[in-house]
């Protein structure tokens, strides 16, 4: 029987048996499709968040109140404390010149328009902060020194809040309130999508004086100091340390950039075995579905495998039969599989960001490929060895 | 079919000598071919550690033209007898020949082949195919034979009207009626012109009407030159034949020449007017 003869057999034996060849596929398509899908989520947001931090600007030193590099993961059990401006000033004279330090307060703020209002968070700093908060300009400006000294309520808007409350309008020298204070917009930005902090289109910047003065606070939890030359980084960690040790001791952690993506790519890598976990879990669930269905027809096919010995079929018109029937189902599956996958990880790319990669397509179709013909296989291999009066009988 | 005139002398002719011979002689065909022989074919197999018997050195010729019953009650080993003949199953020790071939020391993929060409089976079960229509189904065996394309389908829809199936090539198992499904499966059993026709219990899962039916394709062939062997317990089956081999115990106790034949096309007739005198 030629080989061309075989493939013709095995179809029609597919053609002949849908619903069993559907749920095979089925789960092989389910557990390829999880897979893929699961991991281009965990990797996407990993991407997404170093990327993030790395397009923060060059050359950043972060220092936040508390221990965090004691090992306990978080303010060690003195006291929890803040910065005020008197220590981003303290750092800026004590540095060298081209040091430039930026003290960031964030916080959540409500600002409307007339009776259009969007809930929003503010992201301050002084008139250094565009080294931290890089963001393109499609209108007006940022805010000046003299206007971070007046405490000016002037405001730039993100993207996202610019269309909400001036839907195709040039927002500049308009008036918005927030907090219901009335501030003057004196720019807006392009979008640029998610970020470390949330949603950087859903922001508005301003002065941090401004928004301290607005929360009723003197207090900010992050300086952001942008180092000139890559070489001094080091050193400058080392300055900052001493400069802020008087007042704070060990209650103080300072972190270079690169350290800081060791810690969140260390945390997301741990994200993204979790995903990869549940993925398993998927293929296992597939792959027991598989195994089912197969498990399942083998009487039935032990039956049709002695009806084929009776009239003449060889082992090998058998095996050929069935390997090619467990192949196509797995392959056919497997493609369905990665086209769902990719496809969905497409459709989530509004919600989340998400990286379709290749070991992850790999695995899941040679694991559900494997589960697959091997389940396919390996009872119809039992049952040509049989004699064909025994496979008749089964049961 | 339907069409054939039955002609009663030309059957009792055809019958070897009407007096009984002792079995297993050798000279049993006279003239005619030896299809098929067991030689002290005995079968021994373990169930529930129980050692069974099933067949003691049987002894068996069919000759080429003859319609033969294999008689028994149930566990008498007239199955074993058929499929270790049918090479669907091998015996514990003797030899069987096919054509003049032993097929004793054959491997598996040999034994194949000689099913395919020279042995076709009709079972009680029908053994179809499920979801796949009466054309596919006859056409099997010639896919494994290496038959192509058109000759395949043209060959399997003659068997089916041979049959006189040919108006149901497309139906599926599940469409057909018991009756139906066993003509399927002897056209399967027909397709590849095999030297033999083995049938096992072909009438025992279906109605009386539809038994007949069959038994009168069985008896329809044979006159037209096939060799036919029906095992039963049924005796109204085997006195279709023209030979009777009686099983007991593994053993052929009785092997005798059939003298008021059943006619099952008149047995059909008879019922016919049956039905149309109560209406």
């Amino acid at each position: 029987m030629s080989f061309l003869e075989a493939f013709r057999i095995a179809f029609r034996a597919l053609n002949a048996n849908k619903v069993r060849a559907a749920l095979t596929m089925l789960g092989v398509i389910i557990g390829v499709a999880a897979v893929i899908l699961l991991v281009a989520i965990g990797t996407g947001v990993q991407d997404e968040v170093t990327g993030a931090v790395e397009g923060l600007g060059s050359n950043l030193i972060f220092a936040f109140p508390g221990d965090f590099e004691g090992g306990g993961g978080g303010p060690g059990g003195g006291l929890v404390r803040s910065f005020t401006l008197d220590d981003s000033d303290l750092l800026q004279r004590r540095l060298p010149e081209s040091a430039r330090v930026v003290p960031v307060f964030q916080g959540p703020a409500s600002v409307s328009v007339g009776n259009r209002e969007v809930r929003t968070t503010i992201a301050a700093g002084n008139e250094y902060a565009s080294e931290v908060f890089t963001a393109d300009y499609l209108g007006g400006r940022d805010y000046r020194r003299s206007e971070v000294s007046a405490a000016a309520r002037v405001v730039v808007l993100g993207s996202r809040v610019r269309d909400e409350l001036f839907p195709f309008q040039d927002p500049v020298d308009q008036t918005v309130d927030v907090e219901g204070l009335r501030f003057t917009v004196i720019g807006h930005v392009a979008a640029q999508g998610g970020s470390l902090t949330g949603d950087q289109d859903n922001q508005i910047y301003m002065p941090i004086t401004t928004a301290q003065r607005i929360y009723g606070t003197d207090e900010f939890s992050t300086i952001v100091i942008n180092v000139e030359d890559a070489g001094d980084i080091e050193s400058t960690q080392r300055q900052v340390r001493q400069i802020l040790q008087g007042k704070f001791g060990d209650d103080l952690s300072v972190f270079t950039q690169e350290q800081t993506l060791g810690i969140l790519s260390q945390l997301l890598g741990t994200l993204t075995f979790m995903l990869a976990g549940i993925a398993g879990i998927s293929l296992l669930v597939g792959g027991i579905g598989i195994m089912n269905i197969m498990l399942v027809s083998v009487t039935e096919r032990t039956r049709e495998i002695g009806i084929r010995k009776a009239v003449g079929a060889k082992t090998y018109d058998i095996m050929s039969q069935f390997v090619i029937e467990a192949v196509t189902l797995s392959v056919a599956g497997g493609a369905v599989g990665i086209a769902l996958g990719w496809a969905g990880s497409l459709a989530l790319r509004s919600f989340a960001p998400t990286v379709v990669t290749a070991w992850a397509v790999a695995l899941a179709f040679m694991f559900s490929a494997a589960v697959g013909i091997f389940f396919g296989v390996y009872p119809a291999y039992r049952a040509s060895r049989l004699d064909p009066i025994e496979a008749l009988r089964y049961e | 079919m339907t069409n054939d005139v039955p002609n009663e002398t030309m059957e009792a002719g055809s019958a070897p000598e009407a007096n009984e011979a002792p079995p297993g002689e050798e000279e049993r065909c006279g003239e005619a071919r030896v299809v098929l022989e067991a030689r002290d074919v005995s079968k021994r197999y373990i169930l529930e550690q129980i050692e069974v018997n099933a067949l003691r050195s049987v002894d068996l010729q069919v000759c080429e033209g003859q319609m033969l019953a294999i008689m028994g009650p149930s566990g008498s080993g007239k199955s074993t007898l058929m499929h270790i003949v049918g090479l669907l199953d091998h015996p514990t020790t003797g030899t069987v020949t096919i054509d003049g071939v032993d097929v004793s020391n054959m491997e598996p993929n040999e034994l194949a082949a000689t099913r395919n060409k020279r042995i076709g089976f009709v079972f009680q079960a029908f053994n179809l195919l499920s979801r796949t229509n009466a054309a596919a189904n006859v056409e099997l065996p010639l896919i494994y034979a290496g038959v192509l394309g058109a000759a395949r389908a043209k060959r399997a829809r003659e068997a089916l009207v041979r049959v006189g199936l040919g108006d149901r090539l497309d139906h599926l198992p599940n469409q057909l009626s018991g009756g139906q499904q066993q003509r399927v499966a002897i056209a399967r059993a027909l397709v590849t012109e095999p030297s033999i026709v083995l049938a096992d219990e072909p009438t025992g899962n279906l109605d009386s009407r539809s038994g007949m039916e069959v038994m009168h394709i069985l008896q329809d062939l044979n006159r037209q030159g096939n060799t036919i062997v029906v095992v039963t317990h049924d005796e109204t089956v085997a006195r279709h034949a023209e030979r009777i081999v009686h099983l007991k115990d593994g053993r052929i106790v009785h092997d005798e020449i059939v003298q008021d034949r059943i006619i099952a096309e008149d047995r059909l007739r008879e019922l016919d007017a049956e039905e149309a005198a109560e209406e």
